[in-house]
């Protein structure tokens, strides 16, 4: 078929689940992203305020964007691994029942 | 030393490139490496891709000179990996085989889709093409010593030569070794930054030595100025309105040069400003003699009173300490700004004057985005953050890096990898960015090459290797996008839209005569654009592809009454009306060298306004192009 993938890939029974789970982590993260811009936009003055280590609002809050997103990716892999190992387990189990 | 690490590093590559290319015999090897390429290889060969010379050059160039303006880009881009991970990745990697067509056209399979793709594959990859071409240019100038043209020449030659002899795999290699060099090495420079600490007298570890800048005093009369020194002869003195200085050309010591005033009326202090003056019959004078390697703009930047204190001496600080003490209230920086006038003679004048900033300022928006002007100055910002956000998932040179690994389960665990060394590297554009700003080692004419220059200011070798890397960057950069963008004329195109019949041999020729000519228009490009913030160019070209690819992939995805019509309409409204936007604002109006405040468009960044549009064209198309249910 003209469309196939490079590599055959095979079907995905937990597709829907992680799709679920990818659109509340965006939008936790989302949420997240809304509140920085929203602060530079509507209260810049409040990004010069030391919050940590002698950094300011605006410096902290950035790097806890990046480290942020580093930790729901890490979350969100944890959570497929854990449902794509339980619904491949259920597969197995339906295959040596039969 | 340095001219051979760079050759030996750039020989390396090519080498790498023509061992892979004997292995590369199926269209799939070409344009997806076989889809085998293991995910932690892919993970840091997305950062490859990504940290391209916007992130290396442009962010690290543009925190030199507007501070914490520059780094929203890293925060910016960082954050549209979110969109990728949760949204794109796995879908993308189940519905598509080479290109991003592939993906769209997947249901439907519409000629349609496969033109209105194709374009905007080409179109985005092309603007993305832009800013590498003019960071190449950039690079090749101090290491080199060959001008700009043919900076942008040779790395046109050189990925025309890797694309067209490998594809994909050599793509991959090259960028998973550049990538990793590239975090390894910048970390290495921000250790020595912080090493070096904070100076009022930067002098690069004792090899420049710190010159303050000269001060004359004066008194203001009647739109001139009258200096008190002996041998001072002012001859003009100049309003700026954009810049809100006057300018003073005065000749001091039998040398002409330009100084900044420090008010406009009554006694004032004049501080020398540094010029490039190009005459009406063509010769360039660098602070008023002629321009030559001796005679060239002095490296800038440094600061003024360190938490308070007028004379700091250097000495190593922590990562946090360094934050904290360029951000304290009582620090101030001098930086330079540049303005641009003509002289009494019909000379084109650049002046580089300092200004002062305080340290609370330099760390929070607003020296470049004006987020305390204009509501329309305010949504500018949301528009080019809005970009940013969901621009990544949308680069073609990205998606087609979802083929490479052999399972949906491999797309995201490689995305997560690059979101730790993307991450990871945007961290460090903050210090190198800041170093280069108060270290003494900006080029006043040219802010993106603050992080080379912070590196020649740690020694030769180490400059050597930066260049080499940020070179690589550039070629791997150019590399991917040209597969992208020849994937969508030869594959989407030639063989999916007009049908040719073409073997697997032809289709890859089709792929390397199509790198040929995108190469082509790559280095004119890139020659035309001299000049420009290379990251500025970059948030464009995200803004077109979050107008054009992202509502199709997305809606595709989640939304089952998306039809072929609902997805051609969207691509096709997301390009033109991004491309619209940009070619009619006023960032736009000043490379044509036209008043900006006389552009159509009064904003820069267009996501606002096409991303949302794209989408309401998608849904209402989709919706009166709906199929007939069966009676």
């Amino acid at each position: 078929m003209l469309h196939a993938p490079a590599a055959p890939v095979g079907k995905d029974p937990a597709a829907a689940y992680k799709a679920r789970l990818g659109l509340w982590m965006f939008s936790l993260y989302l949420l997240f992203y809304v509140a920085f811009v929203a602060i530079n936009v509507g209260w810049p003055l409040l990004m010069e305020r030391t919050v940590c280590c002698g950094m300011n609002l605006a410096t902290v809050y950035g790097f806890a964007l990046i480290v942020t997103a580093l930790f729901l990716a890490l979350v969100y892999d944890a959570l497929c691994r854990a449902r794509e190992r339980a619904l491949s387990g259920q597969a197995d189990g339906v295959k040596g029942a039969k | 030393m340095a001219v051979a690490i760079f050759i030996g590093f750039v020989l390396f590559v090519i080498g790498l490139s023509f061992y892979l290319g004997h292995r590369t015999k199926t269209s799939s090897g070409y344009y997806a490496a076989g889809g085998q390429i293991h995910w932690g290889v892919n993970g840091i060969a997305f950062a490859g891709d990504y940290l391209s010379a916007a992130s290396f050059l442009g962010i690290c160039g543009m925190i030199a000179t507007v501070g914490y303006d520059g780094f929203l880009y890293s925060i910016g881009y960082l954050a549209g990996w979110i969109v990728a991970l949760f949204v794109v990745a796995e879908p993308m990697k189940r519905l598509g085989k080479y290109t991003f067509t592939d993906a769209v056209d997947y249901k439907y399979n519409s000629r349609g889709i496969k033109l209105a793709a194709a374009i905007s594959t080409l179109v985005v990859s092309v603007c993305y093409l832009i800013p590498q071409m003019v960071g190449a240019g950039v690079l090749v100038q101090p290491l080199l010593g060959m001008p700009h043209h043919w900076g942008v020449i040779m790395v046109g030659v050189i990925v025309i030569t890797i694309v067209a002899t490998a594809g994909m795999a050599s793509t991959t290699y090259v960028q998973f070794l550049k990538g990793g060099l590239l975090i390894i090495f910048s970390l290495v420079l921000v250790v020595a930054v912080c090493k070096r600490g904070l100076s009022t007298r930067p002098d690069q570890g004792g090899q420049v030595p710190f010159q303050a800048a000269a001060r004359l005093e004066a008194v203001a009369r009647d739109g001139t100025f009258v200096v008190s020194e002996p041998g001072v002869r002012v001859l003009e003195a100049q309003a700026h309105p954009s810049a809100k200085k006057t300018f003073v050309r005065l000749e001091r010591a039998g040398r002409e040069g330009w100084w900044v005033a420090g008010a406009a009326e009554g006694p004032t202090v004049l501080e020398e400003a540094q010029s490039v003056v190009v005459t009406r019959d063509g010769s360039r004078l660098v602070n008023g003699a002629p321009e030559s390697a001796e005679n060239r703009l002095r490296q800038v930047g440094n600061m003024e009173q360190v938490c308070g204190k007028p004379e700091a001496e250097a000495g190593a600080v922590s990562p946090f300490a360094f934050l904290a003490a360029l951000g304290a209230p009582d620090t101030v920086v001098r930086r330079c700004l540049d303005a641009r006038l003509k002289d009494r003679d019909g000379s084109s004048v650049t002046v580089y004057y300092p200004v002062l900033t305080k340290g609370s300022q330099l760390l929070r928006p607003g020296m470049k985005f004006k987020v305390q002007g204009s509501l329309l100055e305010r949504l500018d910002f949301i528009s080019l953050m809005l970009a940013l956000f969901l621009g990544t998932a949308a680069l073609p040179h990205i998606l087609i890096r979802y083929y490479t690994v052999p399972s949906p389960a491999s797309a995201r665990k490689s995305t997560i990898v690059a979101i730790a060394a993307i991450g990871f590297f945007y961290v460090l554009t903050l210090f190198m960015g800041l170093g280069a700003m108060v270290q003494g080692v900006l080029n006043p004419a040219d802010s993106n090459m603050a992080a080379p220059l912070l590196a020649r200011s740690f020694g030769k070798g180490l400059f050597a290797i930066i260049s080499a890397i940020a070179f690589a960057t550039v070629l791997g950069t150019v590399s991917g996008l040209i597969v992208a963008a020849s994937g969508a004329v030869a594959h989407d195109l030639c063989d999916r839209y007009l049908n040719l019949r073409m073997d697997d041999r032809q289709k890859i020729m089709a792929g390397k005569i199509s790198a040929f000519v995108i190469g082509g228009i790559a280095i004119v490009l890139g020659i035309l654009f001299k000049g420009m913030n290379v990251t500025f160019l970059v948030g464009l070209a995200f803004a077109v592809a979050a107008s054009a690819n992202l509502p199709a992939l997305v809606m595709l995805i989640f939304w089952r009454r998306t039809t072929a019509r609902g997805i051609t309409a969207s691509i096709l409204t997301g390009v033109v009306a991004s491309m619209a936007l940009i070619l009619l604002s006023p960032d736009l109006y000043k490379v044509y060298g036209l008043d900006p405040s006389r552009a159509p468009v009064p904003f820069s960044n267009p996501g606002l306004v096409s991303i949302p549009l794209s989408f309401v064209v998608l849904v209402v198309v989709s919706l009166l192009t709906q199929p007939k249910r069966a009676e």
